[in-house]
């Protein structure tokens, strides 16, 4: 690989990470607005109020730079590009044409599990770091829920590798067949599942709880900051949902795939993210022993079946 | 001095500042912080070494889940911002630690430092490898390792679910 080649690459993956998050931010507002019967978003800019996110951006720019006298300041200043960060690496390993991603190494399943993972430490060091009860306790619940969707997620991708006999994102994206629709559905559930909890959106949204705990540990956030916090968000929606669609949907398999791959990953991966929004929009918030409940009764045996069933399935050879 | 050995030397600075951090400052939650600095360091050496599953796992495990729970229990118990006076010990005990540092870093250094001259080689471990090696050669400390963590796993719940000696506990 030249020089030339890898910038290239990396100003792809960089550009790639700043303008998916705010394209699913922009669907975000329309979906919801639709759904709900929101007036709010469909008004700024006139047609349909597509000047809406950019007023939000400038919005965000112009606020104070705030952090608070008792705060811890250096791990304050630091939390938001500790969760923001593992994201871009994430994203950078994702496949999304035959034999094509940004980033491709022989261990990519585990690299953006292990990003993801160090994203949530991000969370923590706001929670901690402001000196703040909601915040501590938005931490504290933060801290707990991810640590138990940490497992399923795990879990249901390693199902997957089983099936596909290898560790790295491409080559599993190469071994998909139809038939994983149907043999790894119990896993993709759960997938998605522990996802949307992993992303902390609602219903899986008690770490923020915007009415009791006022934003959680966002809660001491302004401006610039809280905007990366957000995009870190909707970073991790892209990231989950492009992964899901590589793993259990198949990402670039589809007709053309050769010229098209790329489409279809695009297509399959905005779909997932549009269910992620729904899901915001259609259940309530899940209270915390409902939420671990879940997690430990529910998603981590239902994983560990997906993994005995994929085991029977390679041994068997379906 | 090639591109590998650059990396590795960087690696490993960030994993001893990382850990002499931690182990010095009177910060409780950025004693766990700066172990999350060295566990990085710890695992860019490793994969400068070509061990990658080991490197991606050892990120996996110890800083999104172990250093997390850490993180978690601190924040349940006690985790003032500030320095944490109410902990700190007496000069002997930290020239006692210190000592105790040096020597362990002595010993390590007369065993390593010999090895420094090239005659080890590089390895790249691909994942079958290990796999191979763990699940064929090593499968019974595998699985009796498992098992031990398994008991101490039970013991901890029986330990936290112990009924108060009064009989009014559920």
């Amino acid at each position: 690989m030249t020089l030339l080649e890898a910038s290239l690459r990396a100003v792809a993956a960089l550009a790639a990470f700043l303008v998916l998050p705010l394209l699913v931010g922009q669907a975000e507002h329309k979906v919801m607005a639709h759904m709900q019967g929101r007036l709010g978003p469909m008004y700024a800019g006139g047609f349909h109020g597509w000047a809406q996110l950019v007023a939000d951006g400038v919005k965000f720019l112009q606020k104070e730079d705030i952090t608070p006298r008792a705060a811890d300041r250096w791990v304050f200043r630091l939390a938001p590009a500790v969760a923001l960060v593992p994201y871009l690496v994430a994203l950078a390993l994702v496949p999304v044409h035959p034999g094509l991603a940004a980033v491709d190494v022989p261990g990519s399943v585990v690299l953006v599990l292990a990003a993801t993972s160090v994203g949530a430490l991000g969370t923590l060091m706001a929670g901690w770091s402001s000196a703040n009860k909601y915040s501590l306790i938005g931490g504290l619940r933060a801290a707990a829920q991810l640590v138990s969707y940490e497992l399923p997620i795990v879990l249901a991708v390693a199902s997957v590798a089983l099936a596909g006999g290898s560790l790295s994102l491409l080559g599993l994206a190469d071994a998909w067949s139809p038939w994983w629709l149907l043999w790894q559905l119990p896993g993709g559930l759960v997938f998605l599942v522990a996802a949307v909890a992993e992303l902390q959106r609602p219903p899986f949204d008690m770490p923020i709880a915007d009415a009791e705990l006022v934003m959680g540990a966002w809660t001491e956030y302004t401006g610039l900051r809280f905007a990366f916090f957000l995009l870190a968000e909707y970073a991790g929606i892209v990231v989950m949902s492009l992964l899901f669609a590589v793993l259990w949907l198949g990402g670039w398999h589809g007709p053309f795939e050769d010229a098209l791959g790329w489409l279809w990953t695009a297509v399959k991966g905005f779909g997932v993210a549009l269910v992620v929004i729904w899901v915001r929009v259609a259940w309530p918030r899940l209270r915390e022993d409902q939420l671990q409940r879940l997690a430990w009764l529910w998603l981590v045996p239902l994983a560990l079946l997906q993994l005995v069933l994929t085991g029977a399935g390679v041994v068997m050879g379906w | 001095m090639t591109a590998l050995d650059t990396a590795f030397a960087a690696s490993g600075v960030l994993a001893v500042v990382g850990g002499l951090l931690a182990v010095t400052t009177r910060h409780v939650v950025h004693a766990a912080l700066w172990l999350v600095v060295a566990l990085l360091g710890v695992a860019g050496s490793l994969l400068v070494l070509g061990a990658e599953l080991v490197a991606l796992v050892l990120v996996l495990v110890y800083v999104g889940a172990v250093v997390v729970l850490v993180l978690f229990a601190l924040m349940l118990t006690r985790a003032p911002i500030g320095p944490d006076l109410a902990h700190a010990v007496g000069p002997w005990r930290a020239v006692g630690a210190g000592l105790l540092g040096l020597a362990t870093a002595g010993l390590l250094a007369s065993v390593l430092v010999p090895l420094a001259d090239g005659s080890v080689s590089r390895a790249e471990i691909s994942t079958d490898q290990v796999a191979e090696q763990l699940f064929g050669t090593w499968v019974w400390p595998f699985e009796l390792l498992s098992l031990l963590l398994l008991a101490a796993l039970v013991g901890a719940l029986t330990v936290a679910r112990r009924p108060d000696p009064g009989g009014t506990a559920s």
